[in-house]
């Protein structure tokens, strides 16, 4: 479960001032469901899903994750998260197995435990063929499945993807949506970021468009095109943060 | 904090820098090379141009002398130097290297010398220029013998003895110890590389443990897991004291092996001392006795007292490298800033080799030119256990501060996710 309460950050620039990143943000995901956070570029996605993530500290406001504290406790926090984004990369002089096992071992797992968990996500993943070679040699899709494995070594119960598709070919953007669908069908609390419609409607139960910090919308797809008269995601959106509609 | 945390960290950091082409050769490759390359590249060049210039005859022009043909045949005869026509331009030729030094004889010289009178003879050379310097020396030995041939023939023509000028002989004798002249000599050298190569070690895998991670996005990846913040800062930090120290190990690893294996063949030359410095330094072995002479040694117990005041100053390179390279964004950005630091570490270290620079209460308290004072004594024989407490606890405080720093930096979000 993710419950973020009037969540804010706000960042001091030298030159533009202060920047407020997210600002009062709330929202509540639950287990089995998959939250997408629409946005464009620079909307506050990035920054809502690193405060969840505990990367950064909130500036106001406060968010449990798996039942912990974000600011209390944001060791246990991440101890049940899974956190993939387009900026989290592999170490390429490390084999895919040495990078689920240091990711396992990060996470307080004994050899045993992670030797027998490498072999669980290799057969679902496919590695088998490239775990034992050096990740700065891998395809693109050979990254994202290593990366995949290394989020899930210790089974988290929560699950945080940051525009996880970004840059990414069609094949391997489907394998990773594929694989995120997997993750709410097998329990986890999933939020998804993204600023790609499409995804969205395939993928997501709930929907929250974020728009300079500040989450303007909420609900099911469904509940959104009746709210906004329109079935179009990308209307819906550009209605919601005030932009012109294109007809 | 968590060991079992840091461990893994510092684990995987050590595997993945043994995988970095950069960081071996800043750690292993060149630390390693330093020594040899020194004493048997630098050495065996320096020693042969040395040689080159001290066999060279000398090219000489004699201006005036034509009322003093005596002397000037005199001149013509030895066979320590050539005697060449005069060129017209004979001060341009010393600077174009075409004549090495010119004598100029004050007229009616042979006249004024049996009248007795004291007439000035006039060398002309080109200083910094070592062959030239190397000609005036030969001009003045000649000068020199020719004046006591003047001495000894105005003497004899008064009736008197040799002593009448020459009363008393004297000579030096050196009573430094072997090891004191060897501190003395190499002790400032020692410490300076130790110095430079401890900065040079920890620079690599400091700018690729933070800003190579922040541009390659494996530091989020990182952060992502529930470690905290100060145990993978530790992990990371150990890390980066490793490169520093290693490289300190394998120039004092190879500073041995050059020597035992090479040094010997080099015991005549400038560097070949050194060589021995460093051969009795490592080995500890009793004073050898090469070419008449004996070779200067290094106190062995002053090496391990070197090593025990380089651990805090790795520290604090350790970790002020690391702080600094966090802050960058890049890779490149971090060379930008370290890349000067070399200077700052230099400097203190040059002024440590100068003479004349002594440990003070004042001096003690200096980083890098404390550590380099202090060594130059502990490689001599000199224990001052005062200063040594003043500089170990002063640079101790130095890297626990900068340690701290690093800690402080690694929470900070505005240096880990700077864009």
């Amino acid at each position: 479960m993710i419950e973020a309460r009037q969540l804010t950050k706000t960042f001091r620039d030298k030159k533009r001032g202060e920047i407020h990143a997210a600002e009062d943000v709330t929202f509540r995901v639950v287990p089995g469901q998959i939250y997408g956070l629409l946005g464009a570029n620079g909307a506050g996605k990035t920054t809502t899903l690193r405060l969840l993530a505990t990367l950064l500290r909130p500036t106001r406001g406060s968010a449990t994750v798996a039942g912990f504290d974000v600011v209390e406790h944001p060791e246990k926090v991440r101890a049940h998260v899974g956190f993939l984004a387009a900026s989290t990369a592999l170490y390429g002089r490390l084999t895919a197995r040495e990078m689920i096992a240091y990711f396992g071992s990060l996470n307080g797992m004994s050899p045993a435990a992670i030797r027998a968990r490498t072999e669980v996500l290799s057969a679902q993943l496919d590695m088998g063929e490239f775990l034992d070679r050096r990740c700065d040699k891998f395809s693109t899709g050979m990254k994202q499945k290593t990366s995949i494995a290394r989020t899930l070594v210790h089974d988290p119960a929560v699950m945080i993807f940051d525009e996880p598709t970004l840059g990414l070919d069609v094949m391997t953007a489907r394998s990773i949506v594929r694989f995120v669908r997997e993750c709410r069908d097998r329990g986890k609390t999933v939020i998804y970021s993204t600023h790609v419609m499409s995804e969205v409607e395939k993928l997501c139960d709930t929907i929250g468009i974020i728009h300079q910090g500040r989450l303007l919308a909420e609900g099911t797809l469904a509940e959104l095109r009746a709210r906004h008269g329109e079935t179009d995601m990308e209307e819906i959106f550009v209605k919601v943060v005030g932009g012109d509609p294109v007809r | 904090m968590n060991w079992n945390n840091i461990a893994t960290v510092y684990l995987k950091e050590l595997k993945d820098s043994l995988r970095d082409r950069r960081t071996l050769i800043s750690t292993i490759v060149i630390p390693t090379l330093v020594m040899p390359l020194m004493f048997f590249g630098m050495g065996k060049v320096m020693t042969s141009v040395v040689t080159k210039a001290r066999e060279d005859i000398p090219t000489v022009a004699v201006l005036g002398g034509e009322d003093s043909p005596g002397v000037v045949r005199q001149f013509r005869e030895s066979k320590r130097m050539r005697v060449v026509p005069t060129p017209a331009d004979w001060k341009q030729a010393i600077s174009d290297k075409r004549l090495r030094v010119a004598v100029q004889l004050p007229e009616k010289f042979e006249a004024q010398l049996q009248a007795g009178a004291a007439p000035a003879v006039k060398v002309f050379y080109y200083e910094g220029e070592l062959k030239s310097e190397n000609g005036a020396r030969v001009l003045e030995r000649f000068l020199g013998e020719l004046r006591e041939q003047v001495v000894a023939e105005r003497l004899a023509a008064h009736g008197l003895p040799k002593t009448a000028a020459r009363p008393f002989e004297f000579r030096r004798e050196n009573v430094a110890p072997p090891e004191k002249v060897g501190g003395n000599l190499f002790g400032g050298l020692v410490p300076y590389l130790i110095i430079i190569l401890c900065f040079t070690g920890a620079m690599y895998p400091a700018m690729d443990l933070t800003a190579g991670e922040k541009e390659r996005g494996t530091m989020e990846t990182l952060l992502c897991s529930p470690v905290p913040r100060v145990d993978i800062v530790l992990g990371k930090f150990l890390m980066v004291l490793t490169g520093s120290l290693s490289a300190m190990a394998f120039m004092l690893l190879s500073m041995g092996v050059t020597v035992a294996v090479g040094g010997s063949l080099m015991m005549g030359g400038g560097m070949g001392r050194a060589a021995a410095a460093g051969a009795a330094a490592k080995s500890a072995a009793a004073p050898a006795a090469s070419g008449g002479g004996v070779i200067p040694m290094i106190d062995p117990l002053g090496v391990v007292g070197v090593i025990a005041m380089v651990l805090p100053v790795a520290v604090l390179f350790a970790a002020a490298a690391f702080t600094i390279s966090l802050f960058a964004k890049s890779y490149k950005e971090a060379q930008s800033y370290l890349g000067p630091m070399i200077i700052l570490v230099i400097m203190p270290g040059v002024i440590g080799m100068l003479p004349g620079i002594d440990l003070s209460a004042k001096t003690a308290l200096i980083p890098i030119l404390n550590l380099s004072l202090v060594c130059k004594e502990m490689l001599s024989g000199v224990w001052h256990w005062g200063y040594i407490g003043l500089i170990f606890g002063s640079s101790s405080l130095y890297a626990a501060i900068a340690l701290w720093l690093a800690v402080r930096m690694f929470n900070r979000e505005d240096v880990l996710f700077r864009a």
